[in-house]
């Protein structure tokens, strides 16, 4: 009964790179946050604003490019009301991060009132000249959206930046240790705020590129959790850039797999096919450890002086 | 139980008290399993209480709570809108049915109307609308449309709703080309556009090119356009935004015509509990337009088909059919009972796999 | 310049004023987003604040509160032990799922016999699959050093899949012809937990006052409350105290779990009364904010899950009434945590105007 020879390697990948990019995005956001030091729960709000925020401008302005920097900017400017908050009168992060998750829901949700049923214009595809020409990498690699080439391009700062730069040394720094970093005469709350509206550009992004490209429409609850997926993400990801990406195209494969197996008729139990990638994340991570969080993650930083 | 007994003494003189109010106002309320906002299931019920205030004026107020929870806040929420002077109260999700029930034993007075469910009582009805006919249009002209033979179909949840919906699409793919396959995608949500997204995905991926879809969201339609060549069905509401292609039709769940009769039979004091199961020939399911991308033939055989349907000498499951496993389901000739169809937990001869247990 | 200076102690007076402040900055502010979209400010408050408590039908209301507030009591409590030592179970969620499933399971064998030992037995069967669900996390930490909070929050997904599967086959109502849910408990007399319907009394409720007045003593006057402690503040010094960080990490995982999975067996067998595909509401996620309000304090917890379901309820009959939409009800809520966090600096720190900032 079972059909596995229609699925097809090279689409699967290819629709891999594009499904596995919000929560790529989202991510890689995260993982500067928590390298700073700061454990921001609110992503799935963040995203979702962000999402609503590129959905208005798009409409109003005709430019899906306004459209992803409006996005960034929402969400940024909400991230910020979290920076503020915990960074500024030092309130308790985990819960600040989930209470912005509800905030973020409910203000997306009365943003968007007035743009229910309507499309958003297609952004076309950018194939690399010469590259997506090439058999098998070429439709794999090069044949998608910019902003799935965004997304790894972000990915690829991030990692020059936190492993190659000064700044990005500060950053860590102040993550591992604030005390320290306070010491050496690093402002600790400017770098993390800097940071935390970095995370809120990212999750923006994410969101939008859900609210433009995948669906792309604005409904009430769009992200539909993909927020948390990307958490999960950063940890999976022992917060290295580059392992960010293997875990969001492993949770995102697993997922297109499952699906995969179930078009092709294979007699697992629905129930249990759709836990796979959960599950799979979870072996993963026991297999793999997980690396040392930073060491200031989620603590509070005042200067007693 | 004595403070019970309170709650359903105070019920009847609220209920007295807004019944002698409700000669020159009926309040009818409407309880959303999801916001507004959707764009989907939720928002066509609440476009039908639209068109309640917008039929009666204001001689109706119409009152909802949106995203109320299928578990405990359900009976909260329904007994507050009694306590706010409801007359009649729809309830428009399967999970609120043992609440709405709970909620009308202890008022009495009140009328409720419970969608998709089974249990009645003197004073719940129920309602739902026959999706399946709506179905077998779009089988109709997915078999017609399909050049590689294989339609993907990505279900929610395996109820018999959702497999009635398969099987009539199947049967009538089949009837107008029998070398046609089925691919079922079950997402387990009824709304997740990321899901459902890459669900569309892997069906063109692996052939599919007419996608149905008895989920909520438009990502499929999208992932249909960027695929190119891939006919999609809107569900639930028009998607009219995708038309004229890939959407070529659509199945509408339009309420109002329900709403305002019911409405209606309260401010006349004729209303009854009742079972309703209305489809094309209420209005309850309606097809959205069909576009130029389907041939000129195949589209006049799908409106003949809508027109058979609409006058009752049509039903879209008439023997002989044959269950997946080879028994004798309907005789030559022979129309499925609603009790048959409301429990159908099988597939018809020719789908493949199984139905998730 | 504006600057924070740290207070040697709490201070009595902002401990009990800032949460009230809080209360009143969200309902200034809440009145600006109202008027904004069009309703009366002043109403709309009156509606989710007062009403409820204090209007014609408070009668009916109060009892809600309780209902309400019940499992978000229940959950906060078991997470509070771990928060405070630094174990991180975010998936209280999924626990809640596994204990209606395992209690409502066990209630479903027995139908329909009645019996006084079935509820018992209920209570049993869902506090151990909670626990059981909270210590898959809580081994794999001990065991293989793997992070918590990831694999409690993948669980819960795996729980939601659980739950539709169980919802649509092996718990399934054999009579409903195909339709998904299990039967009603709360229309089985041995296996409902309803004691007082109409006065909003069910176990669930009793056994959360129990969960406070529990962890109460534990915390103040026992030897593991004061490890519990130690080992959130300083892990060293808590390993010097002959604290085994291992044990006492399974041990706040499977407090959590356990209480999780009774808040699950009371919904399921009293106010949700079934087991149906999209039972779980939020309370596991809900109940984390609940703790860190409450500052991790039971009594606070009682307060702040007071609090969360006073706007919840007060909420919906805004709803009904006003026409207010969900989403302007969340970003209340929303505001209304912001400020509640944000006023606890005025508790632990003093605010000083000096010539020159310090970072």
């Amino acid at each position: 009964m079972m059909d596995l020879s229609a699925i097809n390697p090279i689409l699967l990948l290819a629709s891999l790179m594009v499904a596995a990019t919000p929560i790529l995005l989202a991510a890689i956001g995260e993982l500067v946050v928590e390298r700073a030091g700061v454990l921001n729960l609110g992503v799935e709000g963040m995203m979702i604003t962000g999402a609503v925020c590129g959905f208005i401008v798009t409409i109003n302005a005709g430019s899906p490019l306004l459209g992803f920097a409006g996005a960034a900017l929402g969400g940024a400017l909400l991230a910020l009301v979290f920076g503020v908050l915990t960074q500024v009168l030092l309130s308790n992060q985990v819960a600040t991060g989930l209470a912005l998750t509800l905030f973020g829901l409910g203000f997306a949700a009365l943003l968007g009132q007035g743009y229910i049923g309507i499309k958003a214009p297609v952004i076309p595809k950018w194939p690399v000249p010469v590259l997506s020409d090439i058999p098998v990498i070429g439709p794999i690699l090069f044949n998608h959206d910019p902003v799935v080439y965004l997304g790894i391009a972000i990915i690829a700062s991030v990692w020059a930046f936190l492993g190659y730069s000064r700044a990005g040394l500060i950053l860590r720094a102040v993550g591992e240790n604030h005390d320290a970093a306070h010491a050496l005469g690093y402002h600790v709350i400017r770098v993390r705020l800097l940071a935390i509206m970095f995370g809120g550009a990212c999750a923006g992004l994410g969101g939008a590129y859900l609210s433009l490209v995948r669906v792309p429409q604005w409904t009430e609850g769009l992200t539909a959790g993909a927020g948390w997926i990307a958490l999960a993400i950063v940890v999976f990801a022992s917060w290295r850039p580059w392992r960010l990406l293997l875990g969001a195209y492993l949770f995102g494969g697993v997922t297109v797999l499952q699906l995969n197996l179930q078009a092709a008729g294979m007699a697992i139990p629905v129930a249990y096919l759709s836990m796979a990638p959960y599950l799979a994340t979870i072996l993963v991570l026991v297999m793999m450890r997980a690396g040392r969080a930073p060491g200031s993650l989620a603590q509070s930083f005042h200067a007693s002086r | 139980m004595k403070f019970k007994k309170l709650l359903a003494g105070t019920g009847i003189a609220l209920a007295l008290a807004t019944g002698a109010f409700a000669q020159d106002k009926t309040t009818v309320g409407f309880v959303y399993v999801g916001p507004v906002g959707d764009g989907g299931w939720t928002y066509e019920h609440d476009k039908g209480r639209q068109a309640v205030e917008a039929h009666f004026g204001d001689a109706v107020e119409t009152v909802f709570v949106e995203s109320v929870p299928e578990g405990p806040d359900a009976e909260r929420v329904i007994t507050q809108m009694v306590l706010q002077g409801a007359d009649l109260i729809f309830t428009t999700s399967f999970g609120y049915m043992d609440a709405t029930i709970n909620v009308a034993e202890r008022f009495p007075d009140v009328k409720f109307e419970h969608a998709t469910g089974y249990k009645t009582a003197d004073n719940v009805a129920i309602y739902n609308a026959r999706f399946y006919e709506g179905r077998a249009i779009q089988g109709h002209i997915a078999g017609q449309m399909t050049e590689s033979n294989i339609v993907g179909y990505i279900g929610s949840y395996p109820i018999p709703e959702v497999i009635q919906g398969i099987n009539s699409a199947f049967i009538h793919a089949r009837e107008v080309n029998p070398d046609v396959e089925f691919r079922v995608v079950w997402a387990y949500t009824w709304f997740d556009p990321a899901k459902e997204a890459e669900a569309a995905t892997v069906l063109i991926e692996q052939g599919a090119d007419v996608i149905l879809q008895h989920t909520d969201s438009t990502a499929p339609q999208a992932a249909a356009q960027a695929a190119g060549n891939v006919v999609t069905f809107g569900q639930a509401s028009d998607m009219s935004e995708f038309a004229p292609f890939p959407r070529v039709s659509s199945i509408i769940d339009d309420w109002a015509p329900y709403y305002i009769a019911r409405t209606q039979a309260v401010i006349d004091g004729t209303w009854e509990s009742t079972d309703t199961w209305d489809g094309i020939p209420e209005g309850m399911v309606s097809i959205g337009e069909i576009t130029e991308a389907v041939p000129a033939e195949v589209k006049a055989s799908a409106e003949a088909m809508i027109a058979a349907i609409r006058a009752g000498e049509y039903h879209p499951f008439t023997g002989p059919l044959t269950r997946q496993d080879g028994s004798v389901w309907l005789a030559d000739g022979e129309v499925a009972s609603d009790g048959d169809l409301l429990g159908m937990n099988f597939y018809v001869e020719g789908l493949t796999g199984d139905i998730p247990q | 310049m504006i600057r924070l200076e740290k207070r040697t102690a709490p201070s009595r007076f902002w401990t009990y004023a800032a949460p009230l402040l809080a209360v009143v900055l969200t309902m200034v502010c809440g009145a600006l987003v109202f008027a904004a979209l069009g309703n009366d400010p002043f109403v709309t408050i009156r509606t989710i604040f007062w009403d409820p408590l204090f209007s014609e039908f408070s009668w009916y209301y109060r009892p809600q509160l309780l209902i309400k507030a019940a499992p978000l009591v229940l959950i906060a409590i078991g997470l509070s032990f771990g928060f405070r030592a630094g174990v991180w179970n975010i998936g209280a969620e999924g626990q809640y799922i596994l204990g209606a499933i395992c209690g409502a399971a066990v209630g479903l064998a027995f139908y329909p016999t009645e019996s006084p030992f079935i509820f018992p037995l209920m209570v049993m069967a869902g506090a151990l699959g909670g626990w059981a669900w909270a210590m898959i996390p809580g081994v794999l930490r001990v065991r293989f050093g793997t992070n918590e909070i990831l694999v409690s929050l993948m669980l819960v997904y795996v729980a939601q899949n659980l739950l539709a599967s169980m919802a649509l086959g092996a718990l399934r109502n054999p009579d409903a012809s195909g339709f998904p849910g299990s039967r009603n408990l709360a229309r089985y007399p041995s296996a409902t937990s309803w004691i007082n319907e109409g006065a909003g009394l069910h176990w669930g409720v009793v056994f959360a006052l129990i969960a406070v007045i529990f962890a109460y003593i534990t915390l103040s006057r026992h030897i593991f409350g004061f490890h519990v402690r130690l080992s959130g503040q300083s892990p060293r010094a808590a390993r010097f105290a002959g604290v085994n960080p291992g044990l006492l990490v399974l041990i706040c995982m499977g407090i959590s779990g356990t209480l999780a999975g009774l808040a699950g067996l009371f919904e399921v067998a009293g106010p949700s009364g079934l087991i149906s595909i999209d039972f779980n509401a939020g309370y596991g996620f809900t109940a984390i904010i609940v703790a860190f309000l409450g500052r991790l304090h039971p009594v606070g917890i009682l307060l702040a899950a007071g609090l969360m379901a006073l706007t919840y309820i007060g909420g919906e009959i805004a709803q009904s009434n006003l026409r207010l939409p969900a989403a302007a009800i969340q970003v209340l809520q929303g505001m209304l945590l912001f400020f509640l966090l944000a006023v606890d600096v005025l508790t632990h720190y003093r605010i000083r105007l000096t010539a020159r900032g310090v970072a």
